[in-house]
Order: C-alpha cells, then structure tokens, then sequence
C-alpha cells in the first residue's frame, strides 16, 4: 500500500472518496467472514480503548459499534450522557479532553448539532474520532453499510463474491432516495457515497423536507413517486424524524404516506430486482407499509447485520493500519516473514 | 482500491527485481510432488488431513498439492485459505490489510492440519496463523510445508516439508509464482 486511504478521521463520507469506501468495503468483506465463525472475535485491537460518547439516543448504532470493537478484542467504554458530567453543565470540549486525557485511541460520537464531530476531531491530540451522526449533516458508516448490502445483494444475484465487484457494480446504478431528506443525516451522506461510486441518484420527497437548498449535489429531483419507481435500482427509504419537528413540515401523517410512503400498492411498481434499504427505525405504516419491509428484496435486516462488520472495517482502518512514514526498513525486510 | 489490483502490489510499494532464478517451474512441481509424498508417508495416508494456504502465496501450493495428492492416493483432501492480518503482532507498526477472505472447510477440531506457504522466513506470519487457526477448533496436529525456506527466524518454528533451504541475505527478497523461484532485491520506486 502506497499511502493510507483513510485519515486520522471518519467524519464525511467525502473523505473517503471512491477509492476510500471501495477500501473499506473490501476490509469489510473480511470481517463478515469472521462474523460467521463459531468465535467471531479475532485480537486484532487488543490493548486498544473505544469508547462511545453519544449525546443522542440510539439503538443500532451504538450497539453496533461497541459489538464491532468488541469482535477486534478492543476495550469499550460508553460514556452515559444522561449520568455523566454533562449533566453538571461540562462543556463538549472539556469532556472530550477528559476522555483523551484517560488513553482512549478512539472516540465514537454522536451529537444533535451538526459539525460536532468535526470539532471533536480538532479538540483531540492522538485519538481517532468517528461521525456516528451529527445533527442532520451526517452519518458516514450508515452509508458504507448501506453500500455494503447493496453490493452484497448484487453478487449474490451474479453469484459471485462482493469482493470481486469491486466498485464497479455501481457505476450507472439509479438510486432513489425517498423522504425527510431535509433532516436525514443518512441522506446526506449515502447521497455522497452513491454519487462517488459512480451511482445516478435522485431524490423524492415533499419541497418543505428537501434540503433549503441543493446547489451543487449530484442529484436530481423528481416529484412523482409513483412515476420513478419502476426505473430504481435501488429505493432508500428515510425515516420521517418526528424528533427534529418533521411533523411540522407535512399536513398530515396520512397525506404524507398517501404520496411519499412505500405502501404495497407502489411496491407492485418495483421492478423485481429494486433493493429497498432504510436506515432504522422504521416506523411502519408511515415511510414504509408493513407488509412492504418483510419483502425480499427489502433488506433493513441484513443492513443492522452488515453494520457490525463494516464498523470493524472503519475501527480497523483507522487504529490498526499505522501511517507509511512509520516503516522502519527492518519491517520491510520482514515483509515476507 | 481492486481486490486484484492489491494483491499485486507489494504491501509496501516498490518492484521486486530478480538477480537469480533459484528453482524453475518444474523444480517447483517436482519438489511439491516431494512433499505431498512426505504428507501422506508421515501422516499414515490423508484421513483427517486438511491443507491450509496462507493468503496470499500459499494458497495456490495448497491448491496444487491438494491435486497432487489426488493423482497420487485417490483421496480428495479438503483445502481451506487463511488470511492472517487480523493476527499479526506488528499491527500499528507498519500498513497491515487483509488480502482476501479466509475460507476454511468446517471444524478443524481433531484434523491434521497442514499450513501450506510460500516462503518461510521470520515465522511471524505462521505464528499469527496458528493463533488464527485455534480459533476454528482445536486441531489434533498442526503441521508445516513451505515451498522456501530462507532462514533468518525470529521465532521457534521450524517447518516440517520444506521445497528448498535457500540461504538468504536479510535484505534480500524471495519470490515464488507460477514460473518457479528466484531471489532478488525490492526496489523502491
């Protein structure tokens, strides 16, 4: 390897690149094949410290990086905000500090405000920092996995391995993205990945949860759902975030889903093959109809399974592959050890 | 980056130049046949036994051993592919990235395990593979083929098949593919 493809950092998926998430998904890939051995742990991460510092609520994602960085045979720490030292008024930047100061190697954090992360990053002297969602910028390893499953379900249909599709398969590939893209920091981010690996991507929602402006992404808008089903690939559905006042911008839930919903009627208008992916929660009878998220070709199961590993990918890239300058010559001859 | 594209880069970047052919094609098919005898001799005949290729290198030893024993027992050996990465001792002292997938044919627990590889040099990397492999269960013997042998050991190990000892300079290089073996130097670019 020439040069590291990630920084000292995850923050955006515009980091990585294409070059950059055809990396990960290619580590990824090793990581799923150990996640189904009988001991799905190897000891890559021993000695290292993880720790989750989420200001948010969370279910997928945070489990879903503590199991990863458990199976690397890292130390987990979560910090509980709700108990924490927040509570007493400490300042982001002063419990940031803290942690670093205790020998942590690497911060997974979650935050409301959008660029959390990035400040985090600025704060810390030698830790890595993760996005694991800031506000309603972005939330790069829900992208990396959400690409992950795709490919993964194209090579299943070519019956080969996800491996050997590289990033090609999704070149042209027409990815419509469907709901609150206003609030959705998952929107934002697998619209990057997409558009960096080469994917069409068009986005379709109601004009009060588009984003205030979209002048320079790589997307375009459609209005009528019913009229861009047939020709997608791939349909992400968004969760309606009730939490960020999405209620506020539609006049009702039922209209809502009466004309941006997946309900079974526009699933008939699916070409056979489209992938239907969505982030979690689901909130069922609103972005997506019950009987909708139990078809095959919906895979919101196989992506919470798909996270674990692809979170080992980026845990791995970032605090396991040492920066070149480090290579002694010595290394280099033991190369073929 | 390719899958392809990686596996046929040095980890480290640079060319590997050759000064000299050691072993050619047919030395390599010749001294494999050697060694799939010796497995089989040693062993009592293939029951039980399993050929693991160390990724990337090993794996196509493994592959052809597992046809030689073929020709020469009538037994279909199983053949398994492990890649190391996640177990080597100098991760955070130099780009450490998985090649390809491990792949190996069920439970390992009470097989003969025969690591198949390329080039044995420090042992650090058949060290890393017998960690890996203890994770699959706990095999009844775990045993050693390497097509060179070229000294320079950092770690009591030694192998029990060996293609050729060839002595080396540490900073030389080995290399082994499909048209024999020679020893060079890797060049930076």
């Amino acid at each position: 390897m020439s040069d590291r493809l990630l920084g000292p950092h995850l923050l955006s998926v515009a980091d990585l690149g294409r070059d950059g998430i055809g990396e990960v998904l290619a580590v990824a890939e090793a990581f799923a094949e150990v996640e189904r051995r009988t001991i799905p742990k190897v000891p890559t991460l021993r000695g290292r410290v993880v720790a989750t510092l989420f200001f948010e609520e969370s279910t997928r994602t945070r489990l879903s990086f503590e199991t990863a960085a458990k199976r690397l045979s890292a130390d987990v720490l979560s910090l509980a905000v709700a108990t924490s030292s927040v509570k007493k008024g400490e300042s982001l930047r002063d419990t940031v500090e803290t942690i670093e100061a205790m020998g942590i190697d690497a911060l997974i954090v979650r935050h409301s405000a959008a660029g959390a992360a990035h400040r985090v990053a600025g704060w810390v002297e030698r830790a890595h920092v993760v996005n694991a969602g800031d506000g309603w910028h972005e939330h790069p390893t829900q992208a990396l996995v959400d690409c992950f499953t795709v490919r993964q379900v194209l090579a299943e249909r070519d019956g080969v391995t996800p491996s050997s599709l590289g990033t090609s398969c999704f070149e042209g590939l027409s990815v419509l993205v469907v709901g609150d893209i206003r609030h959705s920091r998952v929107a934002r981010s697998s619209i990057l990945a997409y558009a960096a690996l080469g994917a069409r991507v068009r986005l379709c929602a109601p004009g009060s949860l588009l984003p205030p402006s979209l002048e320079g992404w790589p997307v375009e808008v459609v209005g009528d759902l019913d009229a861009a089903l047939p020709e997608a690939d791939v349909v992400a559905l968004l969760r309606l975030q009730a939490e960020r006042g999405s209620g506020q911008f539609v006049p009702s839930l039922r209209e809502y889903t009466a004309r941006f919903g997946l309900t079974a009627r526009r699933a008939a208008l699916l070409g056979k093959e489209a992938i239907v992916t969505h982030p979690g929660p689901m909130v069922r009878g609103v972005e997506i109809g019950s009987d909708v998220a139990e078809l095959p070709n919906a895979v919101v199961t196989r992506q919470v399974q798909n996270g674990v590993a692809v979170r080992m990918a980026v845990l791995f890239l970032l605090l396991g592959t040492a920066p070149v300058e480090l290579v002694t010559d010595e290394a280099a001859g033991a190369e073929r050890g | 980056m390719a899958e392809r594209e990686r596996s046929h880069t040095r980890p480290l970047g640079g060319v590997f130049v050759p000064h000299a052919q050691v072993l050619t094609s047919a030395d390599v098919q010749r001294a494999l046949t050697r060694m799939a005898h010796e497995v089989a001799e040693r062993n009592g005949g293939l029951d039980d036994v399993v050929l693991v290729g160390l990724q990337t290198g090993g794996v196509p030893l493994a592959e052809r051993m597992a046809e030689l024993l073929q020709s020469v027992e009538g037994t279909a050996v199983p053949v398994g592919s492990l890649d190391v990465a996640f177990y080597r001792d100098d991760i955070g002292l130099r780009p450490v990235l998985p090649e390809a997938v491990t792949d190996i044919p069920g439970d390992l627990a009470g097989k003969v395990v025969v690591l198949v590889d390329d080039v044995l040099f420090t042992g650090r990397t058949v060290r890393a593979a017998l960690n890996a492999l203890s994770d699959y269960g706990r095999a009844r013997v775990v045993q050693l083929a390497v097509m060179v042998d070229r000294g320079h050991r950092e770690l009591p190990i030694r192998p029990d098949y060996v293609g050729k000892n060839l002595p080396t300079r540490r900073d030389e290089m080995v290399d082994v593919s499909e048209d024999g073996v020679s020893i060079g130097t890797l060049e930076k670019q």
